[in-house]
């Protein structure tokens, strides 16, 4: 079964979690046996930016030693048993200079998921 | 499984936080009603549904006591779909998902619920006729 996660909501409790918690889950059913691969829409799609890091925080007396590190966690999950996906409507509503992206990202327009949500058995929206 | 179509649920809302999860529920019961063997993977902030120490509260501003009152409490909604099942002779399994389950403290659920990870998701889906999530937004 060939399976897509659409992961729209960026950034959600990255900090409590220390993970995106769908890129997180999606990686974890891959290592299950799934086929699966990620589109990234909405804020998620600054995921695959370079560059970009999470200082540790603190909280009265308590650091936080590590900080997340969704873009680590994109650059672990894409390859040769995954593709990822981010929508190019979203990241130029948002600035984001595609050559910022890692490269292993596809870009995908929104006239082309149609074709794109029809190769998969199951497609879930996060 | 027993025979017939199987339904797939992923829920990740928190009790008493949003809509999304009174109407997942509603369509979980009517899933049942009609025979779906279900399953449920709780994500998230949805594993406290079936905490087992929810308590109901009087309401001053309605001017009820507690028995009044009737609070609603997630994890009665989730064994009446548990026993609902049972005497519709269709397969529910709620899961929770059990590292969500320790950073919340949230182990002590309502006889029925069952700890698993993203692997049992992954096989509940393959083995359903179609899966639903439902995220936090």
């Amino acid at each position: 079964m060939k399976h897509l996660n659409i992961v729209s909501s960026g950034y959600r409790a990255t900090i409590e979690e220390q993970d995106d918690t769908v890129v997180w889950i999606s990686h974890a059913m891959r290592n299950a046996g799934a086929a699966i691969d990620l589109l990234l829409c909405g804020a998620a799609v600054n995921y695959p930016v370079r560059g970009q890091r999470v200082d540790p925080v603190t909280f009265g007396g308590r650091p936080q030693k590590h900080g997340p590190d969704v873009h680590a966690q994109i650059t672990g999950f894409v390859g040769s048993a995954s593709k990822v996906y981010a929508l190019r409507e979203d990241l130029d509503q948002r600035g984001i200079d595609h050559c910022s992206l890692i490269p292993e990202v596809d870009l995908i327009g929104r006239d082309e998921l149609p074709k794109l949500l029809c190769a998969y058995d199951q497609v879930w929206h996060w | 499984m027993k025979p017939g179509k199987t339904l797939t649920f992923v829920l990740m809302d928190a009790p008493f936080e949003s809509a999304r999860t009174a109407t997942a529920l509603r369509v979980i019961d009517a899933s049942i009603r009609r025979g779906f063997n279900v399953n449920v993977f709780a994500y998230e902030g949805a594993v406290l549904l079936p905490f087992r120490h929810q308590q109901p509260h009087p309401n001053a501003v309605h001017g009820r006591d507690v028995g009044e009152e009737d609070h609603p409490l997630p994890r009665e909604w989730i064994a009446g779909l548990i026993a609902m099942a049972a005497g519709q002779g269709v397969d529910f399994h709620w899961i929770n998902c059990g590292l969500c389950v320790d950073e919340r403290g949230a182990s002590d659920a309502i006889d029925g619920v069952e700890r698993g990870t993203p692997a049992d998701l992954w096989k509940m889906a393959s083995a359903s006729d179609n899966t639903l999530v439902v995220p936090t937004a």
